[in-house]
């Protein structure tokens, strides 16, 4: 069957307003398309493109992570700190990475073995970690961070590093969710866990894998965002799983569970990352920027859940249809 | 008792693209039981909202004692006197019973403060006059279902109503909670009440109907007196065509015992459970709501652990401790709730179907989709799934089409044994027959059936032999040529005592 135009318009709706605001951003400021700018934003995006990854992957499968920005925090301060005692930047990486995993293998136990709503099991962790990034450094910021840096400010080429490494991630959790067992067991375990469960998935297996990924999306962003910053800010990055959170749902993927794209989940950080871009652009006040950014979020979902109703209202019609044939 | 107390009539509805409703005359006789009969689309449920009031007719008029009356919503048709009772009870589990009975009614004082006093005061004489046993400040998640539907009623009455439609209402009770339902609506009818009663069992409507009108693809096919019908007439109106040979059993040839359970147990569930399933056999599993048919399935296919007891497949002890061992092992089950444990509503039918098996369709380091679609397509060609397209979403279909689904799920993991249980639960008849089918077809394959099920006559139709459970205890064992109704309900019941 083939598609119609107004089921083309549903379908790539996310796109075509990517593309609108492109447009519009490009009309209304003469420095939106300068090369210099792109390059701009397409750096700040990546911290919040790794974070919306990890969150897909949760919402896509019924569960989220508010305790990102805190993880980001403390992976971020102790990946400075590894690195500043050894110049070592596989360690510091190694450090990065695992800091994020086990702060995140810990939440998929309460929220996987224990069955504690990720709402509260990841609030929980958001003011543990925040916490012990503060009591590791004194709360004092960690400075100088020398070579560090290369990996948010430094180029390959005319790329920043920060965007080769979100390239690279991109291709990774794409051939997850797409092409293995685990990304088809997300869908389903968010779709409708015990019939996930009854048809032989392991459910648990694939919470914890989901959380582990998020726990490596949000070590890479803690180095890039500390490198960004030329610092190790143990009080950075508050409310990042918030920026997270919107790009995927603004993308797409659905809050219920079971619905959401990689490809979805861009557009959502670009479009976000674009209207932030803009808006600096023309100098619009930073608490206004806020207020409409929290218009977005709501808007986004309120649109998502009346297409959904209004789906729902069409599939009726056709069972009756289909029914009386 | 012949007035008529609700009429319809020229009653058309139009959504979209389709008629579901075309000029539909039906009446309610004052006092009587009026069952409406038809498949799922036949419009029955669409008929119910625009009485209730959830959707308006595009032509014809709904009469109340013969005066024209419009409903606009469910408030206004209470207003009137038309109460629902639905098929899945709407209720908050943690309100009491008399918050529920004065829910939207809650009697307040001038200063808009609710008189808790007069709600307990009444709420009690409720119960008592209703002879129910439970204090009004008790949470409705400690009732059953059945006290909830009957609560439901109660409150319908209390509402003044004079017609109460009451839609699937045994669909989740037990055989002794049905009884009790039908003294009550003996007992409205004495009370002058109507009732609209929909069901897709006949045996029930036949029991309680005193008219019945079957619809199909939106039009009344017949109204008649309840005596001057039976079951096949009805059915073959339903279905418009006539439907021989109910049961298509076959003669397949018996082989060696697939699977082989061994006092099986788990405390307070169910215990000392030994039974075995041969190839080409359909092994029936009966017994009443709560006998432990379901508990012990889940527990052999690996969802819900177990005490103690063997499994055998094919002779060798198979340790099984989730549905993953049971599918590499060629043992599925159709799980009893469609829409708790089987479907996936918001993904395609074509990934619903290949979730059993995605070792078949996800290898080497990549998904093949063309396989996927191929196979899923030849699957569903087979069990004559209707679905639009492969990625329609499965809450599209309807509950028929859900469940062949499901089969296609299972049979893609080309199983030697399967586990159906309920496999007809909410299905229409038309869907029912096609399932009969499809099993016949599943055994000739040389798998071993095994088939749970609360329809009695579905697993005397169907089954090679028949294990009865009741408490938790494999109470008798019945073989086809003994086969009749009353020895497994005595079985059921426990009234026989137990062979050595």
């Amino acid at each position: 069957m083939k598609l119609k135009t107004s089921q083309y318009l549903q379908k790539f709706s996310i796109f075509i307003v990517l593309v609108v605001l492109f447009i519009i951003c490009s009309l209304i400021s003469p420095y939106f398309l300068q090369y210099s700018n792109l390059i701009n934003v397409a750096r700040q995006l990546c911290v919040g493109i790794l974070i919306a990854y990890g969150e897909m992957l949760l919402i896509i499968s019924g569960f989220l992570d508010l305790s990102v920005g805190s993880v980001l925090a403390l992976a971020g301060v102790f990946s400075v700190s590894v690195f500043k005692s050894t110049g070592s930047m596989e360690l510091a990486l190694i450090a990065a990475l695992l800091t994020g995993i086990v702060c995140n293998i810990i939440n998929a136990v309460f929220v996987g073995h224990f069955n504690v709503p990720a709402f509260i099991a990841t609030l929980g962790m958001q003011q543990a970690a925040r916490g012990l990034a503060l009591y590791f450094t004194g709360g004092q910021n960690i400075l100088q961070l020398g070579k560090f840096v290369k990996i948010g400010q430094g180029m390959i080429g005319p790329i920043p590093i920060p965007v080769i490494i979100v390239i690279g991630v991109t291709v990774v959790v794409w051939y997850l969710v797409n092409n293995t067992r685990y990304g088809r067991s997300l869908y389903a375990i968010g779709g409708n866990r015990p019939a996930a469960e009854a048809s032989g998935i392991n459910a648990k297996r694939s919470i914890y894998i989901s959380y582990i990924l998020n726990g490596i999306m949000v070590g890479l962003a803690g180095m890039i965002f500390m490198a960004r910053n030329n610092a190790g800010l143990p009080n950075g990055a508050v409310g990042y799983e918030m920026t997270g959170l919107t790009a995927a749902i603004v993308g797409g993927t659905s809050f219920t569970g079971g619905i959401g794209t990689v490809s979805g989940t861009i557009a959502g950080a670009f479009i976000i990352g674009f209207l932030e871009n803009v808006m600096n652009l023309l100098g619009v006040n930073s608490y206004i920027q806020q207020i409409i950014k929290g218009a977005i979020i709501v808007l986004a979902v309120a649109f998502d859940v009346v297409s959904k109703s209004r789906k729902s209202r069409k599939v009726i019609i056709v069972k009756e249809a289909a029914a009386s044939k | 008792m012949n007035n008529i107390k609700m009429r319809v009539s020229g009653v058309e509805k139009s959504f979209p693209g389709v008629k579901a409703l075309s000029g539909i005359d039906f009446a309610v006789r004052k006092g009587t039981v009026h069952a409406l009969c038809g498949e799922n689309g036949a419009g029955k449920s669409t008929l119910m909202k625009i009485i209730m009031g959830l959707y308006q007719q595009d032509k014809g008029q709904i009469f109340l004692d013969e005066k024209p009356v419009e409903v606009k919503n469910p408030i206004q048709a209470r207003e009137l006197g038309i109460s629902m009772i639905a098929q899945e009870l709407n209720y908050v589990p943690e309100l009491s019973v008399e918050e529920n009975l004065f829910l939207g009614r809650l009697p307040v004082n001038k200063a808009g403060k609710v008189d808790w006093k007069r709600v307990r005061r009444e709420a009690q004489r409720f119960l008592e006059e209703e002879g129910l046993p439970y204090t009004p400040d008790q949470k409705l998640k400690t009732l059953t279902v059945s006290d909830i539907q009957m609560l439901e009623i109660i409150k319908a009455v209390t509402n003044n109503a004079q017609v109460i439609i009451m839609d699937e209402p045994t669909s989740s009770i037990t055989h002794k909670e049905v009884e009790q339902l039908f003294a009550k609506i003996e007992m409205l009818k004495a009370q002058g009440v109507s009732i609209i009663y929909i069901s897709h069992k006949m045996e029930e409507v036949f029991r309680i109907a005193d008219e019945i009108t079957v619809l199909r693809d939106g039009a009344v096919v017949s109204t008649d007196k309840a005596e001057n019908l039976d079951l096949d007439t009805v059915i073959a109106r339903m279905v418009g065509r006539k439907l021989d040979n109910v049961y298509p059993k076959e003669k397949v040839e018996v082989g060696e015992k697939a699977l082989e359970v061994e006092h099986f147990t788990r405390e307070d569930l169910f215990e000392d459970i030994s039974f075995y399933a041969r190839r080409g056999e359909i092994v029936g599993f009966a017994g009443l709501v709560g006998a432990g048919r379901t508990e012990t399935m889940r527990a052999i296919f690996g969802l819900d652990p177990h005490d103690s007891g063997v499994i055998k497949i094919d002779g060798k002890e198979t340790q099984i401790k989730s549905p993953g061992d049971s599918i590499k092992n060629k043992l599925v089950m159709l799980s009893e709730s469609r829409r708790d444990d089987g479907i996936i509503p918001v993904r395609s039918v074509m990934e619903n179907a290949s979730l059993g098996n995605l070792k078949k369709f996800i290898y080497g380091g990549f998904a093949h989709r063309a396989k996927e679609r191929s196979e899923v397509k030849a699957s569903f060609d087979k069990m004559s799934v209707k679905t639009p397209t492969l990625d329609t979403a499965i809450s599209a279909l309807s509950g028929g089409n859900q469940q062949k689904v499901l089969l296609s799920r299972w049979m893609l993991c080309n199983p030697d044994i399967m586990i159906l249980d309920e496999p007809t639960r909410g299905i229409d008849v038309g869907a029912k027959f096609e399932i009969y089918r499809l099993i016949t077809d599943i055994v000739k394959e040389n798998k071993a059936v095994i088939m749970v099920s609360s329809e009695l006559p579905e697993l005397i139709g169907m089954c090679d032999r028949i294990y009865v459970m009741c408490q938790g205890r494999i109470s008798g064992c019945i073989s086809r040529d003994a086969f009749s109704q009353e020895t497994i309900m005595k079985h059921a019941a426990g009234l026989v005592n137990r062979e050595p």
